[in-house]
């Protein structure tokens, strides 16, 4: 670990310098092989049960392209704007690791499939009101991914420490597909939103493509952040450094933010910034000294002699344009429109991770308010108590629009729905059944009610003297200690219509 | 020595077929050659008795039944040791494979064993295949069998070996810049590098990727043509594989032995000729000629000015290629592992540099380091660019050869055997034995290299080279029919009559045991 940092205050930071940021994210593509050779792809299989001779790099093996990991990329090229290659190699990228089997990766390095696109990027603006920020892509293209080291024995499960590494080839060889952006400048003190803005909206293109798990948390979208400062006005790109393992949207935001108070210290103290990886420690919001990395790094690219140029013909580049589904940002702007909400609303809906669902309980005939109140509401805080996402709380949009369906027609209210999700998460069946079984539903039995009312009129003979008197507003107290008595399965405003019949 | 032993592959085909033999005899004859002479020739690495001999009783059970699985079912294979063979030692003819035992079948090694024929063994050859004699061998040269003091070609010198000594009919090589056919002219043999692309290289240990390929090795040309047939052909594994039929190899030897190549343009290689060239080479070379002229060919000078920069070319490309596919060799998951000396706690680099420095021989750091360097940022395109580009020229040198030319002719190697020893000191005197058979490798077309006699001054064998358009192998076919047999009716009878026997001269010799 390194010694403790200088930070300079945000706002200082914002005066003396400008940010630059540099996005690569790596997409695992989910194919349902890998990328030069037919081993299975499914995540956490049993180590080094999913491998062949050529994922091995066993002496004499050879790759074959995989033609689906190339409809992807070219479908991720064409979601982006981007120019597909009408020509394009692979290269090697020469350099000696353990979880490289071959010690050279596959990938592409002058000649990339995808180049020269953008992506319309949404941000919250100083007013409040969302703004579009283009994000340039200078590139996307194919790569296969490495194996996986497990470094046993030491306290951080980092390298250094341990007392030997595992390595685990079921991930190498699986398709990856990583996207460059061209350098973002003059975003201020909007760099660390632009940064999670894009990797989010990214990995909803992604999901909207279904190219990909598109799980952060599992590694199947990793975002390195290339950041540099340059003094104010500049217009130069300064030495930048590379945060790695971040691996939530939050944290590209924090990264950005705190490397970017971290450079303003260093170049404040008059020193130089070294171009670095640094390691993102998600606990302690600090980034610490990794890998030099300068540009002379030597990989000795040479195109892969093993495998045939990739050249996808144009009238199959135009059957998949045809495949692509509505772009998630342009569709966000539609259905912000159908569903009335404010940009304040739709942002945190999207912002939970709830859009998607909301867009399923309207389609199942929720109203979008009440959708939005759901997810947003009870279903947050419940995610939140168990620290999941809500979109693996377990609830479905169909239960959500079922149970909405239940209140509009008046047989639970919204407390005793609450008591319907309780049972929806024990797994105790659909909301009907939840309702039968608990006794939830509504009592509209009139005799029943009207018992109750007598009850507590009888009960309470000075509240009752104030609304015989016209004291309308009394009656609440009254309705509480029915509610109460019904415990909670009364319709409030029936209770209320019968205490002010009797009492009129 | 047995007389089935000298028979080829094809009359031994016809010999199973009628029944005069059985497989079980001729593998047990193979066998028993390999243990009295390979002691001196030191062709195999590796011999799989038991196992050739559980395949050849497969295989006479298949014909008792009335049911080969090919015409060269039961005929014997010896296989070069750069080729994967499931559960037989694969060395590469290097330390750092030492008893590496693949998991797998190379796509050539499971059509052999899906023809049924037996595999004797896996055949010595330079480290990698890098050389022209196999005295790079990590085990020791092999000796040819035409005068053990000198060297039998490489880097398959082993194959050629074996097949010249009567130890196996038929042998795979692969040949990167002549390792098939470099070695059948120094051993009196016929040896063939198909067309790039021709045959799988899946299972091939590479070298130079873009330059691999597997080839037959063989006494006669229509040997030669029916493994060619059968090991050739489109492989889903290997995806510079050519996805189309082979043209008619084995027809097209038949013709060509009839004679007549009436119509036929040969293209004499200026570059390929003339200084550097050893006297003797030069004269059969010319007589050879003369043959197929009075067999009715045309013969046509043709000039392919760049290649005079082959060689240089190659020594970029091929380098280049190896340091990046030799990187795997990392003792991280197979093969030798050595732990540095004076180091507390080798991280995997100190182990990976340790087993590399091991495990590799000279020639191979060399290539390896030349490699590196030619593709370090900064002189990439100086040197691997502009390899590339010569090697384009090149190509465009061959297609405007074959414009005016059906076939393109030369001596196969510019001189005959040289003595074990006498080239090692000197990298690149040993190159420039490869000087006439790289360009084809450069380009991607075929090449055989049929024997043409004996030189004057040495009586050592020399050997002819027919270069044909790529996927065109059936013109190296016919055209090498075609001179196999008028030396023959000249001669009367093969070349390898005139070798001396090795009965008398192994008990002399000292070789590596297999």
């Amino acid at each position: 670990m390194s010694t403790t940092q200088h930070l300079i205050a945000w706002d200082d930071v914002l005066a003396s310098y400008d940010p630059a940021l540099g996005l690569e994210v790596h997409v695992e593509l989910n194919t349902r092989s890998k990328m030069f050779c037919g081993c299975p792809t499914e995540f956490g299989a049993e180590p080094n049960t999913q491998v062949c001779p050529t994922c091995l790099g066993l002496p004499g093996a050879l790759p074959v392209v995989n033609r689906k990991a190339v409809e992807s990329a070219i479908r991720i090229g064409l979601a982006l704007n981007c120019d597909i290659a009408e020509w394009c190699r692979f290269a090697r990228k020469n350099y000696f690791y353990p979880d490289m089997p071959k010690n050279f990766q596959t990938s592409q390095y002058d000649e990339p499939i995808c180049f020269e696109g953008f992506m319309q990027v949404t941000v919250p603006g100083e007013d409040g009101a969302d703004e579009t920020v283009r994000v340039e892509i200078e590139r996307a293209h194919m790569e296969e991914d490495t194996g996986k080291s497990l470094h046993v024995g030491g306290a951080t499960g980092r390298i250094q420490g341990a007392d030997h590494s595992l390595v685990d080839y079921n991930r190498a060889g699986i398709p990856l597909i990583e996207i460059v952006t061209k350098p973002i400048t003059g975003m201020g003190e909007r760099a660390p939103l632009v940064a999670k803005a894009y990797v989010s909206q990214l990995r909803d293109l992604i999901v909207a493509l279904g190219v990909s798990d598109a799980r952060m948390d599992q590694g199947s979208i990793r975002a390195d952040v290339n950041l540099s400062l340059s003094p104010r006005g500049a217009g130069t790109l300064g030495p930048r450094t590379e945060p790695k393992n971040v691996n939530s949207l939050r944290s590209v935001e924090r990264a950005v933010r705190y490397e970017m108070q971290r450079h303003a210290g260093v170049l404040d103290a008059g020193d130089s910034i070294l171009q670095e990886t640094r390691h993102w420690h998600e606990d302690t919001g600090v980034t610490t000294s990794g890998r030099e990395k300068s540009d002379a790094d030597d990989y000795r690219y040479f195109p892969e002699p093993d495998l045939v140029p990739v050249a996808p013909s144009r009238e199959w580049v135009e059957e998949l344009r045809g495949t692509l589904p509505e772009n998630p940002t342009l569709k966000r702007a539609r259905l912000q429109q159908d569903w009335g909400f404010t940009d304040l609303e739709m942002r945190d809906t999207v912002g939970a991770g709830a859009f998607g669902l909301v867009e399923d309980t309207v389609a199942a005939g929720a109203a979008p308010q009440a959708a939005r109140k759901w997810w947003l509401g009870e279903m947050a805080r419940r995610a939140n108590d168990t620290g999941v996402e809500i979109a693996e709380l377990g609830v479905s949009p169909l239960d959500v629009a079922a149970v909405q369906a239940l209140v509009d027609s008046g047989s639970i209210n919204d407390k005793l729905a609450r008591q319907v999700f309780d049972g929806l998460l024990a797994g105790e069946g659909t909301p009907e059944e939840i309702i039968a079984a608990r006794g939830l539903a509504i009592v509209s039995d009139e005799g029943a009610l009207g018992a109750a009312v007598d009850a507590a009129i009888a009960a309470n003979p000075a509240v009752a003297d104030k609304i015989r008197d016209g004291k309308v507003a009394a009656a609440g107290a009254l309705i509480g200690a029915v509610m109460k008595e019904m415990r909670g399965q009364a319709d409030a405003g029936r209770v209320r219509e019968l205490i002010l019949e009797k009492l009129n | 020595m047995n007389t089935i032993l000298t028979q080829s592959a094809a009359d031994l085909s016809a010999a199973l077929a009628a029944g005069e033999t059985t497989s079980v005899e001729l593998t047990g004859a193979c066998l028993e050659r390999i243990a009295e002479v390979d002691g001196a020739v030191h062709a195999f690495l590796h011999v799989d008795a038991e196992g050739a001999l559980a395949e050849a009783a497969a295989s006479d059970a298949r014909r008792a039944a009335g049911s080969p699985a090919h015409a060269l079912d039961g005929v014997p294979i010896a296989v070069k040791d750069v080729l994967a063979t499931e559960g037989l030692p694969t060395t590469c003819g290097s330390a750092i494979l030492r008893g590496w035992l693949p998991p797998y079948d190379a796509t050539v090694v499971a059509r052999l064993k899906a023809a049924g024929l037996p595999i004797l063994g896996k055949t010595n050859m330079d480290e990698f295949a890098m050389g022209s004699s196999t005295e790079h061998s990590a085990y020791g040269p092999t000796h040819n069998p035409w005068d053990l003091d000198r060297i039998p070609g490489g880097s398959g010198g082993g194959s050629a070996a074996a097949v010249a000594a009567f130890e196996a009919p038929l042998a795979l090589g692969t040949d990167t810049g002549g390792s098939i056919r470099q070695p059948g002219a120094v051993t009196g043999t016929v040896g063939v590098k198909p067309t790039y692309g021709g045959v799988s290289r899946y299972g091939l240990v590479a070298m130079a990727s873009s330059l691999d390929q597997v080839g037959p090795v063989t006494r006669t040309v229509l040997d030669a043509a029916l493994l060619h047939e059968l090991i050739g052909g489109h492989d889903p594994r290997d995806s510079t594989s050519v996805d189309q039929p082979l043209p008619g190899l084995v027809a097209a030897a038949r013709r060509g032995a009839s004679g007549a190549l009436a119509g036929v343009r040969i293209g004499v290689v200026k570059e390929l000729g003339g200084k550097g060239y050893q006297d003797g080479v030069l004269v059969r070379f010319t007589e050879a000629l003369d043959l197929l002229v009075a067999a009715g060919a045309e013969v046509v000078e043709v000039s392919c000015p760049h290649f005079v920069h082959a060689l240089a070319a190659y020594y970029l490309i091929m380098p280049s290629e190896a340091s990046s596919n030799l990187a795997k060799f990392d003792a991280m998951r197979y093969g030798l592992r050595v732990l540095p000396e004076h180091v507390e706690d080798p991280s995997a680099e100190d182990v990976m540099r340790a087993s590399r420095d091991a495990g590799f021989g000279d020639e191979v750091k060399r290539r390896i380091i030349l490699g590196t360097y030619a593709l370090s940022s900064g002189y990439y395109d100086a040197y691997y660019g502009q390899a590339q580009k010569v090697r384009t020229l090149i190509a465009r040198d061959f297609e405007q050869a074959f414009g005016v030319a059906d076939v393109l002719v030369s001596p196969t190697a510019p001189t005959t055997a040289f003595k074990l020893g006498e080239k090692l000191d000197d990298p690149i005197e040993m190159y420039l034995n490869d000087l006439a058979t790289i360009p084809a490798n450069l380009a991607g077309v075929p090449g055989i290299s049929v024997p043409s006699g004996l030189a004057d001054e040495d009586g050592l064998p020399a050997g002819f080279q027919v270069l044909a358009p790529a996927l065109a192998d059936d013109r190296c076919y016919r055209v090498g029919a075609a001179l196999e047999a008028a030396l023959r009716e000249k001669w009367g009878g093969p070349l390898l009559d005139q070798a001396p026997s090795l009965t008398a001269a192994s008990r002399n010799t000292t070789g590596a045991s297999a």
